[in-house]
């Protein structure tokens, strides 16, 4: 029962999400607003807690050695919960107006957030293992949560069981991984591996190992969920699966192939290699092809993927880092983009093909000019934070000597603004198909406006991220 | 062969024949029977490697409540199979070389020298004074207290889930308030009404 204050944070958070569960039931119908402000509240006060215990170097461990503090948890959960608190914000006009119950919504989506702090956290398999089904448990209930549309009920269902399959697949190669070096903890597996770093069986495990880790990453091939959870999902549930989630699953990848593999980082390079350059090319060249903007955002979120990898594989610090700033300036990204879709929805008049966005600048410039930076920044453009995301992964990838892979990246890259362009010429250019303006709630519009500005804000300083992406992985 | 290997031989090949009925059967009452008697059979020899505890907590667990609740779905929901069996030949070529190529790999694996007999020795045998509850219970409350707990955050989840996914509201269906059905008085039940006599009958 050492160091149990490391915990914090997530004590915290699990006795907020108990106090909206039972208050919620107590609560009238006129007062449900309540649920969104105390899981607000809920949040804020994690995010403060996280900062006041964090070590200041170096890192330390709790109960038995099983959860660790370190300065990549640190970094991941602040910006976990400071995606998560954008998300609650987009959403919450959404969830009002539809068929959602509001507080098995909010309980549903902090008990996926504690789950991924949990996983980021974690420095045993079996504790990384039980954080991944806590945050997907949560993400297969709130696909679900609008139970009166088919198509959530049906992403639910794919989701639910090529996500079983995936864990199953994840499980195996735990087991194997054990069998092999006989420990659960990450740091005694590294020990294992550097004497005998090609063992047969810890290579198999790690085969699965990839294979569960693509899955939840949504990496080609193994993305076919992705498009269907995407446009299935309402959407505030599919902004909180393209936001937060891909930060946990970041660290996801990280605690297993480089806290415990990383001797074995010749294996599975080749594996990630492959993983990458399909997420890549498969991404962008399906996503032109889309109509619906859901399933366009979500063949962007894979190729987006196959950036995030081509960090991990290049096996370097540096490479680590970059490809940690590419998570969280993705989730961020991504985060406005849907926020822009959700602010735009209406009852009755769903925001469900690219053409819906015709015309905006019209029926709202501030949301247009946001809408456009976002996408800039996808395409990677200067001075958008996105271009230098994706140069800090491309020279981490040409350090390893893998040029082959950053042109590859590259070239996939320009084919991929075509379709980011295209929605911005529909934005600027084209008649408004209905010349309404957009109407959304203040504090929404401060937020969208924050997004928007913290694209061009990392954009031309990138520092103010990558400097603690650094610090999390030197020494 | 000493008589525990006996029963071991025994109560493997009973396990092995009721897990291939458990796929083969086509009834699935008969399914269920099957698995009852693969968890049974996995108990006794869990109680061979003196895990008495994990194989006396399979039996009441699995086959006592989790079998017995699935038998009961199964018998309630009449599930006509047939149409899942649908295209299992067209299937079956596939299925075979997945099935093929995993069980080559796995007998690769098997044999390969990181699970050989010096690597994992026969543990030695405990007296019969050593608690297997005791041993289970500190290190799921010491060394695993986190895991535990959010093992526990991944059930509340499940029932949350659960709940919210499956209860409905409807307004057709009819409750009984029992508050309200105590508290009834008898002007809420009987009317009485004063009524002008006609003036009888003429």
């Amino acid at each position: 029962m050492d160091n149990l204050g490391l915990a914090t944070p997530e004590i915290f958070l699990l006795c907020a999400i108990c106090v909206i569960l039972i208050g919620d039931l107590y609560v009238r119908e006129d007062q449900r607003p309540l649920a969104y402000l105390l899981a607000q509240v809920s949040l804020i006060g994690t995010l403060l807690l996280t900062w006041s215990i964090a070590p200041e170097i170096g890192s330390a461990t709790a109960f038995g050695g099983s959860f660790v503090m370190d300065q990549m948890s640190v970094v991941c959960k602040t910006w976990i919960l400071a995606v998560s608190i954008g998300v609650f914000l987009y959403s919450r006009d959404y969830i009002n107006s539809r068929n959602i119950t509001n507080g098995e919504y909010y309980t549903l989506a902090l008990c996926g957030v504690l789950g991924m702090m949990i996983m980021v956290s974690s420095s045993t398999m079996l504790t990384l293992y039980l954080g991944l089904e806590l945050l997907s448990l949560s993400l297969y209930a709130l696909v679900a949560l609008n139970r009166k549309d088919v198509r959530s009920s049906e992403a639910a269902m794919k989701y639910f069981v090529l996500g079983a399959l995936a864990s199953g697949a994840l499980l195996y190669g735990i087991s194997m991984i054990y069998g092999a070096t006989g420990s659960l903890h990450f740091d005694a597996i590294s020990n294992a591996l550097a004497t005998d770093a090609d063992s047969t069986a810890a290579v198999f495990g790690l085969a699965f190992l990839v294979v569960g880790i693509g899955f939840k990453f949504g990496a080609a091939p193994f993305h076919m969920w992705v498009p269907d959870v995407y446009e299935g999902a309402p959407t505030s549930v599919t902004l909180y699966i393209s936001s937060a989630p891909k930060i946990a699953a970041f660290a996801l990848a990280m605690r297993f192939l480089v806290d415990g593999l990383e001797n074995a980082h010749s294996n599975w390079q080749g594996m990630l290699i492959i993983l990458s350059v399909m997420s890549i090319v498969l991404g962008n060249v399906i996503a032109i092809a889309q109509v619906s903007i859901k399933r366009m955002l979500a063949y962007s979120t894979i190729s987006h993927v196959g950036f995030i990898l081509l960090g991990i594989l290049s096996g370097s610090e540096q490479g680590y880092s970059a490809s940690m700033f590419y998570a969280i300036t993705y989730a961020f990204t991504s985060m406005g983009a849907f926020g822009i879709i959700l602010a735009m929805d209406r009852v009755g008049a769903d925001v469900q093909l690219l053409t819906d966005l015709r015309g905006l600048f019209r029926r709202n410039p501030v949301y247009a000019a946001v809408m456009m930076l976002l996408l800039v920044s996808m395409a990677g453009v200067p001075p958008t934070v996105g271009f230098y995301a994706k140069l800090a992964v491309l020279s981490a990838v040409v350090q390893a000597d893998l040029v082959w892979l950053a042109v590859v990246a590259v070239i996939f890259s320009v084919v991929g603004a075509f379709y980011y362009l295209r929605v911005i010429k529909y934005m600027f250019f084209d008649e408004p198909a209905e010349t309404q303006p957009v109407l959304a709630a203040f504090d929404v519009k401060v937020g969208l406006s924050i997004n928007g500005a913290a694209i061009l804000l990392f954009g031309v300083f990138p520092g103010l991220i990558m400097a603690a992406c650094v610090a999390a992985f030197s020494g | 062969m000493d008589f525990k290997l006996f029963v071991f031989w025994i109560f493997s090949l009973v396990l092995i024949g009721a897990a291939v009925g458990v796929i083969t059967t086509r009834n699935p009452v008969q399914a269920a029977l099957f698995l009852v008697l693969a968890f049974f059979n996995s108990a006794i020899i869990w109680m061979l490697l003196e895990a008495e505890f994990l194989s006396i907590t399979l039996v009441l667990v699995y086959v006592g409540a989790v079998m017995v609740l699935f038998l009961f779905v199964v018998m309630m929901l009449d599930i006509n199979l047939s149409p899942l069996r649908e295209g299992f030949s067209r299937y079956l070529p596939l299925g075979a070389l997945i099935v093929g190529a995993i069980v080559v790999q796995m007998v690769f694996l098997l044999r390969a020298k990181s699970f050989s007999a010096e690597k994992f020795p026969v543990p030695v045998p405990r007296g019969a004074d050593y608690n297997n509850t005791r041993e289970l219970g500190m290190a799921m409350y010491t060394d695993y207290l986190f895991q535990f707990e959010v093992a526990a955050v991944i059930l509340l989840v499940a029932i949350i889930a659960a709940i919210a996914l499956t209860m409905r509201r409807r307004p057709d269906t009819k409750y009984q308030r029992p508050s309200e059905q105590v508290q009834v008085t008898k002007e809420d039940r009987l009317r009485i009404v004063s009524m002008d006599s006609e003036g009888g009958a003429k």
